[in-house]
């Protein structure tokens, strides 16, 4: 048996029990990260601030140079704290209704993303319980399907926009369909996959049953996909962001994520697009959490096997003293 | 749910002693990119109410095939199988036998309960009476205590009883089981054998059994049909003499020997031990 907490992390002190789990290992990375990208933000503007200095005949040292770097208004690389002020300010500090508040430029994006990955995944596992019944569908489907997601994105996004636009659909819904058109396809693989996953006594035990496909399919192959349509689900809502977002890009769309990219890239506001980046990461990273948090209350309601927690650093060599 | 596919009345009291199975000149050949493959040729057998049948051989010699024809699961290239006077698939559409896999083939997403009702929810039986049954059965395979536990919960052998649970459940009485106890060890394996009997012995069954295990054919089995492969052909079958109420004692007497030994010869005489 494998203990739920490994041995060393009970009996040593505070630090190496931080480390056990994967709490410190990943805030370890973190602050070597920041610590980084201080070093980037003063190495990047370092250039720019010195020409400044030189222009204004302004005598300066080291440590002017290095706090100067990290207060430019816009800067190439914008150090992490500039990021978090200006996050703060148009997060907590504005109005939603405001024009300048993240969180309604957020939700603006969040929408038509959630809107497109509704109907995506819906789509797509639509077209793989076809395409599990019926070869013909396979054969016809399966090509077109794969080749969908040849077309590099950027490329079909305005003419989805233009096209929808001139027959006066704009706003939520054309972003929601590129939204859908990206996300259906991993749901459509993976689910493919997960209906076709039974195998063949579960399939001949139903068969002896005389049980109609329908019944095959509640009672055997949707049960069995479960876990093949969550893993789906977090790439699909992932992509349906980027989705929703490359949607704003090419109209310069008022309002959304995109559309604070966009701005922020026309005049120069490196803050303002590292801030809707950051919320762009942070709105991907809890979907995918939360569709996570799903799968873990349905497959534990399903029985699934808790897996134990593994850790490299606990494995003990065999044969030691 | 159909509730007129269930067992019909007549097929559900056959008289004691009637056919239950006959196959008369049966043959299957699959037909592969090699060439065909003769599985099964010339395959003569009549199994009457409440025998216990083992179908004994080599790998390759078509005691699965055999059986999954019995089932509805294979179809034969030539001759004539019944099932209680009727065609397998007939026999299949009214749910006429319970069928055991070589693995348990438990959905792992239901409970044990949950497990053994599964044909009854695909037969339309209600919730009630689904409960009920589930519970006879487990209580018939001591598994009461296991009722709520998942299939990863229980062990190879409590696995395999709740799927003997399982096909029991609907009440055949035809049960086809092929190689049910293959993959556990010897131990379980004689435990589960003793159960078996007397599990066979309550229920007045007619049993189907694969296995390749010598003493397991000769302790289980009324009867005893000996294959052979290439082309897949009965050899030889043996009428135990040996007592219907049995033990496991009973492998150290002379008759038993004088059985086990018998099959070995039938074995060998097939040529099965050459490759």
């Amino acid at each position: 048996m494998i203990n739920a907490v490994p041995e060393q992390c009970n009996n040593r002190s505070v630090m190496s029990r931080i480390m056990c789990g994967t709490t410190g290992p990943v805030a370890v990375v973190a602050v070597l990260l920041i610590a980084l990208w201080y070093c980037g933000t003063v190495y990047m503007n370092a250039p720019m601030q010195i020409d400044r200095f030189e222009r204004g005949n302004i005598e300066w040292t080291m440590s002017d140079l290095i706090r100067e770097t990290m207060a430019q208004e816009r800067p190439i690389l914008p150090a992490p704290h500039q990021i978090i002020i200006e996050m703060n300010d148009t997060i907590f500090k504005k109005k939603v209704t405001s024009k300048r508040s993240l969180v309604n430029h957020s939700w603006v994006t969040l929408s038509s993303t959630l809107l497109g990955f509704a109907v995506g995944a819906l789509f797509g596992i639509l077209l793989a319980v076809g395409i599990v019944h019926k070869k013909t569908l396979e054969k016809s489907l399966m090509p077109w399907i794969i080749s969908s997601q040849m077309i590099p994105i950027l490329a079909i996004a305005p003419m989805i926009i233009v096209v929808l636009g001139s027959i006066g659909l704009k706003g939520l819904i054309p972003k929601a369909i590129i939204s859908t058109y990206l996300c259906f396809f991993p749901v459509a693989i993976g689910m493919v996959k997960g209906l076709r996953s039974p195998d063949h006594l579960q399939l001949d035990l139903m068969r002896t049953y005389n049980a109609s496909s329908w019944q095959t399919f509640w009672m055997l192959r949707w049960p069995s996909s479960i876990p093949f349509l969550f893993t789906s689900l977090k790439v699909a809502i992932a992509i349906s962001l980027v989705g929703a977002i490359v949607g704003e890009l090419p109209t310069g769309a008022q309002a959304g994520l995109g559309a604070r990219l966009l701005a922020g890239s026309y005049y120069g506001q490196t803050i303002q697009i590292w801030s809707a980046l950051i919320s762009a990461s942070i709105i991907a990273g809890l979907m995918v959490w939360i569709v996570g948090l799903v799968e873990k209350f349905t497959l534990s309601r399903m029985g699934k096997r808790p897996e134990p927690k593994v850790s490299f650093a606990n494995v003990k060599p065999v044969g030691g003293v | 749910m159909n509730i007129d596919q269930q067992k019909p009345e007549n097929i559900k009291n056959p008289t004691s002693g009637s056919s239950v199975v006959d196959i008369n000149d049966l043959s299957l050949t699959f037909q592969t990119a090699d060439g065909p493959v003769f599985a099964l040729s010339d395959i003569n057998l009549q199994i009457t109410q409440g025998d216990f049948i083992s179908l004994i051989g080599p790998s390759g010699c078509g005691k699965t095939t055999l059986l999954r024809t019995m089932a509805d699961l294979e179809q034969p290239t030539g001759g004539s199988i019944s099932i209680n006077g009727v065609s397998p698939h007939e026999a299949r559409q009214s749910r006429a036998y319970g069928y055991v896999f070589q693995a348990p083939a438990l959905y792992p997403w239901r409970t044990i309960e949950r497990n053994i009702m599964l044909p009854l929810e695909v037969m339309g039986v209600p919730k009630e009476e689904r409960v009920e049954r589930a519970k006879k059965y487990l209580e018939l395979v001591n598994l009461s205590e296991f009722a709520k536990k998942f299939p990863w919960q229980l062990s190879g052998g409590m696995q395999q009883r709740a799927s003997i649970a399982r096909a029991l459940c609907v009440d055949p009485d035809l049960l086809l089981m092929d190689e049910p106890f293959g993959a556990l060890d010897e131990i379980v394996r004689d435990h589960l054998n003793e159960q078996l009997l007397d599990l066979w012995d309550k229920t007045k069954k007619t049993v189907v059994f694969v296995t390749h295990s010598i003493p397991e054919a000769v302790f289980l089995s009324t009867k005893i049909v000996v294959m052979s492969p290439r082309p897949g052909r009965i050899i030889d079958i043996i009428d135990s003499p040996l007592p219907r109420d049995r033990t496991l004692d009973i492998r150290e007497t002379p008759e038993f020997l004088d059985i086990a030994h018998r099959v070995r010869e039938g074995l060998r005489k097939g040529h099965s031990y050459d490759d």
